[in-house]
């Protein structure tokens, strides 16, 4: 009977090591989330010059930093992408404060990649106005090198700084869609 | 009480979940489902349009409806990467090839984490979002 067991329990312990994780039931379905991260993320601008705006896409992201990694203007694509330092007062603060009281050693933020990817497309009947939507993520590195944040970012007012300054170097009012 | 045989289970589980998984993590690199021919199925659709751009275009923005981000696009090979980040890393390829005149065979491959996306589900989940944008049909791929 005791043989058993230990027969069985290690065929169960076998099988537990090897299970492969599910993707999220969410993960690939529109949620309502999705449409209004769709609105903060997009802006539509009056001209049928597609080639135009993705260019001056380009140049907005390089005014802040990003540097290119791919494009495709053919389908109306520009990633781009910077690494920074994620080290906040407030973390290392609590740091200096935990290693003092408990002389425990806890790892800060220290990097991070943030990643841009803009998409522009022609709508309308005639292509007459071309939608503009932006999508940045970022990933944070403590100091062991261990991933402490993979996330996108949806905050609408960094959106909104961005689209205000597409729209001074365009001469193109930016509507909502 | 004889304590040899509950020390053996003991170092057993230990061991156990690690003999389980895999020999030499040289074998992923070209291991595939054992179900070649069921997984291609369930990854593509047929779509009734000779447009390979819009399509194109359209998976990018279903992609990025769902919350991707596009990594990568090309225009002669048809393909659109993007990746979705929650928490978790859930990187997909699209590629997009004429099928005959008149039909695009659009066919998806996702990685979730460290492990391939097997299951039939977050395909069809990703197709029927697909198909609402491109006011089209889906066809499965005889």
């Amino acid at each position: 009977m005791f043989k058993r067991c230990c027969l069985l329990g290690l065929i169960i312990a076998a099988l537990a090591g090897c299970q492969a994780a599910k993707v999220p039931k969410q993960a690939l379905d529109l949620s309502p989330e999705d449409i209004s991260n769709k609105q903060i993320q997009s802006r539509v601008f009056d001209t049928a010059d597609e080639k135009m705006v993705l260019s001056s896409c380009a140049a907005v992201l390089q005014d802040l930093g990003f540097n290119l990694d791919e494009s495709c203007t053919d389908l109306g694509l520009v990633t781009s992408s910077k690494s920074r330092s994620a080290v906040e007062s407030g973390q290392v603060a609590g740091k200096v404060v935990v290693a003092i009281l408990f002389g425990v050693y806890v790892p800060v933020d220290k990097e991070q990649k943030i990643r841009a990817s803009l998409v522009t497309r022609p709508i309308g009947e005639k292509k007459e106005r071309v939608i503009v939507r932006l999508t940045i993520q970022r990933v944070v590195w403590n100091e062991q090198n261990k991933v402490t944040k993979a996330e996108t970012i949806n905050d609408p007012q960094i959106y909104q700084e961005f689209f205000d300054k597409l729209a001074q170097s365009i001469f193109l009012e930016a509507h909502d869609i | 009480m004889n304590l040899r045989p509950i020390l053996f289970l003991v170092l057993g589980l230990l061991v156990m979940p690690l003999i389980g998984c895999q020999a030499s993590s040289r074998n992923q690199i070209m291991a595939a489902s054992a179900s070649q021919v069921e997984l291609r199925s369930y990854q593509s659709r047929r779509f009734d349009t000779a447009d390979k751009e819009k399509t194109l275009r359209t998976v990018i923005a279903t992609l990025q409806d769902l919350g991707f981000i596009i990594d990568k696009a090309d225009m002669v090979l048809g393909s659109v990467s993007g990746t979705k980040l929650g928490g978790y890393s859930l990187r997909m390829t699209v590629t997009v090839r004429p099928k005959g005149a008149e039909q695009m065979l659009v066919r998806a491959n996702a990685q979730y984490n460290l492990v391939a996306v097997e299951d039939p589900e977050p395909y069809q989940q990703f197709f029927n979002s697909l198909e609402k944008s491109m006011f089209l049909t889906a066809q499965m791929d005889e």
